[in-house]
């Protein structure tokens, strides 16, 4: 990490900022900047370490939770079928509560009010696990366009954060991620930091870990106080990077270095 | 909740070489961490599996804590006769976890 920080430092000195936007260029997955051994191991199931949090969701979708004993099959039948399509449509607004809401969020809230069981916690097991197979079953299918125009003002305070000079390091997201894509921080191939393939089994994290999770080690990097998991500033980040990433198709399981 | 994943061919002819793959969840504890308390965090890791096909060990490994969380085994085999492919892993709890597939020889 040092290592990374110290050459990013000497990098950034050298090429002044401009607004090199993402929008002319070819958008591209994580998984182009990973080595061929790592993009393997994502391509077949049978390698891919994600799908034993699949598997995990897969098991307690059937199971009864909370007060009520009611699993999400018995109100939400095969998630094949239910859930299909279901993570593009994520961060959406969430009429209940005035505000827009990400898929934990939302799966957390059927915890609570469906099934009258505890929360889960943000990076806990079984929350990654129910996240990953809902995310799963949109495999394949490409982010449409957000059209619900109550998040317009969320993903323009998405894109604004994404824009912010943040931490010691003083540099924003888009420093990396719109202006320096496909240039090295160290070992590590900048990405175009899309979405797409969250939750997703990192292997330096040795487990499925969140989109947020991803987002505060990128916080950390540059020396900046991540926000809090399930925090509005994160959520307005998660829907401007899916907004983003239109027109990419969603991975989850992805695997990463 | 341990969970495995199999992949092998659900027929083969015999002699053909079957690729088998093999995958189980498990933290790989190497008994170096500590906790946020400062205790360290005993060792618990895979340190044997084991695959049995047609009433023999066809594959075998010695696991140790340099081995990542969740490992992943792949080998190959050739197939002699329809029925079960067994595997066995056992960890340093004496926890063992069993899962078996069917193959159709030809
Ligand atoms: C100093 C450069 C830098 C900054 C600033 C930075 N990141 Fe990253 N980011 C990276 C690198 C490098 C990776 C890839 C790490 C890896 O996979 O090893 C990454 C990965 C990501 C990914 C994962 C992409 C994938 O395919 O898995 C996302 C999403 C992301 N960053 C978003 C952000 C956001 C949002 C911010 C601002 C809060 C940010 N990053 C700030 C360097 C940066
Ligand atoms: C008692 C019935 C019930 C249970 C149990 C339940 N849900 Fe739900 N769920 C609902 C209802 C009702 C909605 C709202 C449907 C709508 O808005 O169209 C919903 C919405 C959702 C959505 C959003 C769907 C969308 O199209 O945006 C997801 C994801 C979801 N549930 C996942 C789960 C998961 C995972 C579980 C188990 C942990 C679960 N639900 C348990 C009734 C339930």
């Amino acid at each position: 990490m040092r290592g990374w920080l110290s050459l990013l430092a000497i990098g950034l000195l050298l090429a002044a900022a401009d607004s090199n936007a993402i929008e002319e260029q070819p958008k591209l997955s994580g998984l182009e900047f990973v080595s061929p051994e790592t993009r393997s191991l994502q391509a077949d199931d049978a390698s891919n370490p994600g799908m034993l949090w699949v598997l995990r969701g897969e098991q307690l979708w059937q199971e009864p939770a909370g007060r009520s004993q009611a699993s999400c099959a018995s109100c939400h039948g095969e998630a094949r079928q239910s859930m299909r399509g279901v993570a593009l449509r994520y961060p959406a607004f969430d009429a209940g509560a005035g505000q827009p809401i990400d898929l934990k969020g939302r799966i957390n809230r059927c915890r609570t009010d469906n099934q009258d069981a505890p929360a889960l916690e943000h990076e806990s097991e079984e929350l990654l696990a129910l996240t990953t197979y809902v995310a799963h079953q949109s495999r394949g299918m490409s982010v449409p366009p957000v059209e619900d125009e109550r998040l317009r003002s969320v993903i323009e305070q998405g894109e604004s954060l994404f824009r912010e000079r943040i931490g010691q390091l003083d540099l924003s997201c888009a420093a990396c991620h719109d202006d320096r894509w496909g240039q090295r921080l160290g070992s590590s191939p900048i990405p175009q930091a899309h979405p797409t393939a969250y939750p997703l089994y990192r292997l330096e994290w040795q487990t499925v870990g969140s989109l947020q999770r991803r987002l505060r080690n990128c916080m950390i990097g540059v020396r900046a106080e991540p926000f809090a998991y399930g925090s509005p500033e994160f959520i307005a980040l998660e829907l401007y990077l899916m907004q983003r990433a239109e027109g990419l198709p969603v991975e989850t399981p992805g695997v990463r270095p | 909740m341990t969970r495995t994943m199999i992949s092998a061919p659900e027929t083969a002819r015999a002699g053909d070489v079957v690729e088998i793959k093999a995958m189980i969840a498990h933290p790989m504890e190497t008994g170096y961490r500590v906790d946020a308390t400062g205790k360290p965090i005993p060792r618990n890791i895979i340190n044997r599996f084991e695959c049995t096909y047609d009433g023999e060990v066809v594959f075998a490994a010695d696991l140790h804590p340099a081995i990542s969380a969740n490992p992943f085994i792949a080998f190959s085999t050739i197939a002699t006769r329809s029925g079960p492919i067994s595997f066995t892993w056992t960890d340093d709890e004496g926890k063992t976890e069993t899962a078996s597939v069917e193959i159709q020889v030809e």
